[in-house]
Order: C-alpha cells, then sequence, then structure tokens
C-alpha cells in the first residue's frame, strides 16, 4: 500500500491517527480474508473435484470411476499425494467392474478470440477418442461456441480414430478438421461451416496432445489397466454440468 | 419496510436506490458490470446480490468508523474495506458454484472498481449513521439487482431465447445472437434508459404519489 504513505506526508492532521486506522483496516481486513479463505477452501477444493469428475465422466462412456495418473517420457505413475508432481496429468476412468473404459486428458489450441482448452475421453480399445469436453472457451457466442452444442459436430467424437503407428512413434494418420461436410475417414473432423477456426482449433488441440501423449501411454497402458481399482464412491456423479 | 429509528429514516432512505436514485437507470454508476455480465438472467442476479453484499457490508463498516478515519485516508481506507468484502465474495462463489465463477469471470474481482460501491461510500455511508446506511445501502443494492436483472432478462429472452436456462421457445427459434453479445448490452441498456426517462417525465409532469414504484 504505497497511497498511504505518499498521502501521511502531507502536513496537515497528525499522521499518528492515519497510520493507527490504516493499521487497524489492513488488520481487520486481513484477518476476514483469511477467516474467508479458511472456511472455503475445503469446499472450493471439492467442488473442483467434482468438476473434474463429472467431465471426466462425460468424455469416457461407461465410466464411474476414476484415478489419477501422471504420464513421463520413461512411465505412467498413479498420482499420490506425496509422490512426483511430473509429468502430463491424465484421469482414468473405470466402470464398476473396474475395467478401464477410458483415459482423459487436457488438451488445448487457439481459437478464434482465445486459447480454446478441452478434456478429451481416449479410449485404449478401439484407439480413439470417444468424447470432448470444452472446458474453457471464447468463442462468439452463436458461431464459435456451436463446438460445444452442434449436434452434428459433437458426433465426430463419437469415434474418432487417433491410432498409433507401427512403431508407436507418431499417429499413424494425423487428426485434422476437414470442410464441413466432406469427412471420409474416421481421423477426420466435420469443421461447422461458420465456424472453421473453432472447429479447427478443436482438431489441432487434439492432434497435438495425443501426439504428445499416447507415445508416452500406450507401452504402459497395462499399468493404468491393472491399477488397482480406486474405492467405490457412493455418489453419482451429477449430470450436464455445463 | 420502513424503518422508524433516530433522524428522519424514511421510506425514502430505502426506495431511493430503486426508483429515484437508481443506481443504473438513473446515475448510470457501474457501467462496467452492468454491460458485461447481462448476458444471461442468472449472471445479473448473481452479479447483482454480489455487488448488494459488498455494498451493504462496506456501507455498514465505513458508516461505523466514519468519525476515526482521518479524511486524508479515508479514500484508500474504503478501497481496502471494499476489496475484503469483494474478496469474500470471490470465495463464497467459488464454493457456491464453479459454474457460475467461471461465467462471471473477472468481474468479481471488479466489483473493487466498481465506482458505485466507492460513490456511495463516499457520499452517503461515511456521512450517515449505520442504521441508515444499511437500510440506503439495501435500497441501493436491490436497485442495482434491479436494474441488471432487466437487462439480463431481455437479453437472455432475446439472444438465447430462455429465461435462467430455461428454453422458451423451443428449437424452431432463431436466437438474437447480438443480444448476448456486447452491442447488445449497449442496445437493451439504451431501450431500458428510454423507458425509464420516459416514465420519470410522465411522473413530474404528473405529479401524483412521488414515492410509488413502477
Amino acid at each position: 500500500m504505497s497511497t498511504p504513505e505518499a498521502q501521511a506526508i502531507q502536513p496537515s492532521t497528525p499522521t499518528g491517527p492515519m497510520i493507527r486506522t490504516l493499521m487497524g483496516i489492513a488488520m481487520l481486513s486481513g484477518f476476514l480474508v483469511v477467516l474467508t479463505y479458511q472456511l472455503t477452501k475445503p469446499i472450493i477444493a471439492e467442488n473442483q473435484r467434482r468438476a473434474i469428475e463429472a467431465a471426466v465422466f462425460q468424455v469416457i462412456p461407461g465410466a464411474v470411476a476414476r484415478r489419477d495418473f501422471l504420464v513421463t517420457e520413461s512411465a505412467v505413475t498413479a498420482v499420490t499425494p506425496d509422490g512426483p508432481t511430473e509429468g502430463v496429468l491424465v484421469y482414468a476412468g473405470y466402470d464398476q467392474q473396474g475395467n478401464l473404459k477410458g483415459v482423459a486428458a487436457k488438451a488445448g489450441a487457439q481459437g478464434y478470440a482465445d486459447m480454446i482448452h478441452l478434456l478429451y475421453g481416449y479410449d485404449p480399445d478401439c484407439e480413439c477418442i470417444r468424447g470432448i469436453k470444452v472446458l474453457k472457451l471464447a468463442e462468439t457466442p452463436g458461431l464459435g461456441d456451436k463446438i460445444i452444442t452442434d449436434a452434428d459436430f459433437v458426433a465426430n467424437f463419437d469415434a474418432l480414430e487417433a491410432k498409433l503407428n507401427a512403431s508407436g512413434g507418431k499417429l499413424a494418420n494425423e487428426i485434422v478438421t476437414v470442410k464441413a461436410g466432406t469427412k471420409q475417414n474416421p481421423w477426420e473432423i466435420d469443421a461447422i461451416s461458420g465456424a472453421t477456426i473453432s472447429s479447427q482449433a478443436v482438431g489441432k488441440a487434439l492432434n497435438r496432445s495425443t501426439q504428445q501423449l499416447l507415445p508416452q501411454l500406450m507401452p504402459h497402458i497395462d499399468v493404468v489397466r491393472n491399477a488397482p481399482p480406486p474405492p467405490s464412491e457412493p455418489e453419482t456423479p451429477d449430470s450436464g454440468t455445463q | 419496510m420502513a424503518k422508524k429509528q433516530d433522524n428522519t429514516i424514511t421510506w425514502d432512505t430505502f426506495s431511493e436506490g430503486l426508483w429515484r436514485e437508481n443506481p443504473v437507470f438513473v446515475m448510470l454508476l457501474g457501467m462496467c458490470p452492468v454491460l458485461a455480465v447481462t448476458n444471461s438472467a442468472i449472471n445479473a442476479l448473481a452479479m447483482g446480490i454480489a455487488t448488494l453484499f459488498v455494498l451493504l457490508a462496506s456501507g455498514t463498516l465505513i458508516s461505523l468508523l466514519r468519525n476515526s478515519i482521518p479524511k486524508q485516508v479515508r479514500i484508500a481506507t474504503y478501497i481496502v474495506i471494499i476489496a475484503t468484502f469483494v474478496t469474500i465474495v470471490d470465495y463464497t462463489i467459488q464454493a457456491i458454484s464453479l459454474d457460475l465463477y467461471n461465467a462471471l469471470g473477472a468481474f468479481i474481482q471488479l466489483i473493487v472498481a466498481n465506482c458505485m460501491i466507492l460513490g456511495r461510500a463516499e457520499a452517503y455511508s461515511s456521512r450517515n449513521p449505520p442504521l441508515k446506511s444499511i437500510i440506503n445501502a439495501t435500497g441501493m443494492g436491490l436497485g442495482f439487482t434491479l436494474a441488471l436483472l432487466c437487462l439480463g432478462v431481455v437479453r437472455e429472452i432475446l439472444g438465447a431465447g430462455s429465461l435462467f436456462g430455461i428454453d422458451l421457445f423451443g428449437p424452431r427459434f432463431e436466437p438474437w445472437v447480438v443480444m448476448v453479445l456486447p452491442a447488445g448490452g449497449f442496445l437493451v441498456l439504451g431501450a431500458w434508459l428510454l423507458l425509464f426517462e420516459w416514465l420519470k417525465q410522465r411522473k413530474s409532469e404528473t405529479e401524483l404519489n412521488p414515492a410509488a414504484e413502477s
């Protein structure tokens, strides 16, 4: 706070009361802010966990339980509270019996207005993307935000192929966004006419993320598959958060 | 709601914020959230309530401390007090709903810079006893909320074809997208101002019950 110091130089009233007032106010507000922070912290953490969970279950059809993993160049490890924190965070989703249904990861690319951040669910069995959920976007309402609402566009991600090539170093076919209505191959995304840039951003984000993640994840997918199923949670995830 | 207490607390103390000195439609204060977050009714309502809380809490505290704050540091003091309550609101909204928090974005923090709140602190709370300030701040806050809601409802109905997220017209309705864009904010605000001005003029001509609500 530099203002009070600058003003305290003015000689008209004694400095004492001014400093006392400001210190008193500052201490009071510090107390109030810390109190609120402490009170709301667990609730906010819980909210964030639920939001992530709801998003993960949305992009991995059939998943009811989740476990987090860290993917690095050499290994895939389960996230533990005091374990290492380096690597790409992915969320594995399992069904009731503890079978791996898919892995969700975050991706992002520059859209029309700002970065588009999304979460996608990858199914290692069909080697395809099973769903996406936009986490954050600032696209034009009515145009760019059709990537969330346009049913035809969303249908692109029912089973979007993202297969690794024989050597496992990169994708066999890059994920590309094609002009609206010209999708022919399972690794192509049909753009929305009128929202081409936003559609392309989704394709770019998915391509970049899968190119980087899958070569590291797939060799170790059994680690994820065989991870002890997480403790079943009684609460049902609330659907339709948007 | 009219409270009879010490020096001249009248119905007017409360209602001037609602109508005669409505912060949005008459004083044109705090335009930034008015234009920015009224793209849906729920956002407008949440923003209005958040502002109401900050206005009320900071008004109360400033009014209580009004005799012990030296003139030279009063603005700094007000800002610190306002910022404190804004931070509290910020955390509280995060705890209530992350979706709402994301929808309101940076505008929660920007309540600090809402000139209506600082204006009321300087012009009213620092000169009036606590009870009077509380009543007045409630009126002002409700007036602000009401105004935001007026904009939010119109913009959501026209721009998205829904109200509080509930679809009104079915899938065949073609939304008037400009209404949820910033330009729509100006258009709707202009329309409301026109309406208010017209009502005010008509009332001053007839000069009937001055404290009546719309």
